[in-house]
């Protein structure tokens, strides 16, 4: 099952959310986008360049950035602000606490480099905490896209989302997982193969490791689901109920602090509905440091092999 | 609502205003009557006179937009906003209470009218900032006026905004700091300086406007000359008495954050007249 995807390599989702947004610019001029001093890497110097006069350019300052992205969408304008996740949820947090959140103010909050796969830059612009900040914002959705495709629809219907909306891309090329007409709903997670005896449930650039350690795991006559759950927040209630029940054994894979992102809030659901052997992938109590991306990953155990690993764990303890 | 530019008719509005205040943080029991009494004159001279607004449609689009930064100063924002005709003004004594529209600081939940809700010091001139730009893109004639205070200046937001508001020239923004010199803890100038006010800010490349901000006629001529000014924010440093109108409360950093007792409010009250 798991083999049917090929997982070439494809753009980053940093690189899709500029082209979605310079879409919507063409599409709607009320859409309007603020950066600080980091538009080359997040990609809105896309729209920047298209549309000058409702681009922002807020400095290195990433708190008065989201103040002003929540005044502009205040005033009826479908705002974007930008920055490293690291930098617009750390340095903007009360911001989007106050002016966001609990203001009810439909800002669009993207946050790019996440997690560890940023690379050579290190932990400083490292984000393994933003799935947390986001989630712990009252009424705030949050996304988490696994590729290029998934990327530029979500951030297309993510601006005509209702409520206060974070996005986390990242840095890295990454696998094409979706062919184009794939269909993506907010609050919606798909499933990506058929499994029986585990499911992956997993976020990010993480969902192509698992479709990949689902195919090694095909090998040894194990049949494992994968899940891209690509809105965080709220979360799919059904489809991991349905796992759970079904499979038994969920693996849940993710490039952030594990005991504060997708596999805490995953467990809720699973103990309230259907309680089942659970193994949580990610970091682990530590920032990770400088190095190729790929060898950064390798070294904190976020590739395919590892997250195997872990399924024949969460396995072993299934047949007890 | 009434609209005046009437000198002894904004001082009787004032009058009241300071009245509502002192009953309003009196029945709370709890509450920010220092600074919110040094800005009465402020608030009175925006919504009665200077502020293009309409309690009956608060939602039209080319209104212009206030901010309260220094939410702790709510009651007067309250009062000015019943005496105008937005909310119920024979609640105003639910001020605080669980349920109350009249929240501890100002909550867009529970009244809409409001631009903001506000309270954490430090983000309200960033915030009116994104407001002032979608003015600008929309070419609406809408003005934004933000009330700082002064202890809140010191809070690094504050600066991030200023420099954005100068360089980006973003000249249909008012700020008015109110400058009563106390914050909670004591005097601005113990606790942590902000002088030199007028430099600092003229530095960031704003217009600067020295007012006494209880001076009714003062304050209407430094906002005529706000709006005259393009090119650059203006900023009306509005030098003011804390716990203004009420003789044991001025300059008192006690009444910061203290409401008054029963017989404090009978004092209080009478003393306003």
């Amino acid at each position: 099952m798991a083999a049917k995807y090929e997982l070439k390599l494809g753009a980053a989702t940093r690189e899709a959310f500029g082209k979605a947004l310079v879409e919507l610019g063409k599409a709607d001029e009320n859409v309007v986008v603020c950066d600080a001093d980091l538009s080359k890497s997040t990609f809105t110097h896309l729209f920047g360049k298209e549309f000058p006069n409702r681009f922002f350019s807020c400095g290195i300052a990433e708190a008065n950035m989201v103040s002003i992205g929540a005044g502009l969408a205040s005033s009826g304008k479908v705002a974007f602000v930008a920055s490293f996740s690291a930098f617009v949820l750390n340095k903007g947090f009360e911001q989007l606490r106050v002016n966001v959140a609990y203001s009810g103010v439909p800002l669009k909050v993207v946050g790019t480099h996440s997690g560890i796969s940023i690379g050579e830059d290190g932990p400083s612009q490292m984000s393994v905490e933003d799935i947390s900040l986001a989630c712990s914002l009252a009424g705030f959705t949050v996304i988490s896209p696994a590729d290029e495709v998934a990327m530029f629809s979500l951030v297309k219907q993510a601006a005509y989302h209702p409520g206060a909306v974070f996005i986390r891309a990242g840095r890295v090329k990454v696998p094409v997982i979706y062919g184009p007409e794939q269909k993506f709903e907010i609050g919606k997670g798909i499933q990506l193969t058929e499994g029986t005896d585990l499911t992956f449930i997993s976020t990010g650039l993480m969902v192509a490791e698992c479709l990949k350690a689902a195919a090694a795991l095909e090998a040894e006559g194990i049949s494992a689901r994968v899940i891209d759950l690509h809105t965080i927040k709220p979360i799919d209630r059904e489809i991991i109920a349905k796992a759970a029940a079904e499979t038994g054994c969920i693996v849940v894979a993710e490039e952030h602090l594990v005991d504060s992102g997708l596999g805490v809030r995953l467990a809720q659901v699973v103990a309230e509905t259907h309680p089942c052997v659970m193994e949580f992938h990610g970091i682990n109590n530590t920032y990770a440091e400088s190095g190729l991306p790929e060898e950064v990953l390798e070294k904190y155990k976020m590739t395919a092999a590892d997250v195997a690993d872990t399924a024949r764990k969460a396995l072993a303890r299934k047949k007890g | 609502m009434t609209r005046t530019s009437d000198l002894s008719e904004l001082q009787s509005i004032a009058r009241t205003v300071r009245r509502d205040i002192i009953e309003m943080i009196g029945a709370a029991k709890s509450g920010h009557p220092g600074g919110s009494l040094s800005a009465v004159e402020i608030l009175v001279t925006l919504y009665f006179d200077v502020m293009k607004h309409d309690p009956a449609n608060p939602t039209w689009p080319q209104r212009d937009r206030f901010i309260l930064s220094k939410g702790h100063a709510a009651p007067v924002l309250y009062s000015v906003m019943a005496e105008t005709g937005y909310t119920p003004k024979d609640q105003l004594n639910t001020l605080r209470r669980i349920g109350s529209i009249y929240q501890g600081h100002p909550d867009r939940r529970f009244i809409p009218a409001l631009e903001a809700s506000t309270g954490s010091l430090g983000v309200g001139l960033s915030l009116g900032l994104g407001m002032a730009e979608a003015a600008k893109l929309d070419k609406s004639p809408s003005r934004t006026y933000v009330v700082l205070g002064d202890g809140e200046i010191q809070e690094g937001q504050i600066w991030e905004a200023a420099m954005y508001a100068g360089f980006h020239k973003v000249d249909n923004i008012v700020a008015i700091l109110d400058n009563n010199r106390i914050q909670l803890d004591g005097w601005v100038k113990d606790i942590m300086a902000i002088e030199p006010l007028a430099e600092k800010w003229a530095a960031f490349g704003w217009h600067v406007i020295e007012v006494d901000g209880h001076d009714i006629v003062a304050l209407q001529a430094a906002f005529a000359e706000a709006e005259a000014t393009k090119g650059k924010p203006s900023i009306l440093i509005a030098h003011t008495v804390k716990g203004k109108g009420v003789s044991f409360m001025e300059n008192n950093p006690k009444y910061h954050g203290v409401a008054p007792t029963k017989e404090e409010v009978e004092l209080a009250l009478k003393e306003i007249g």
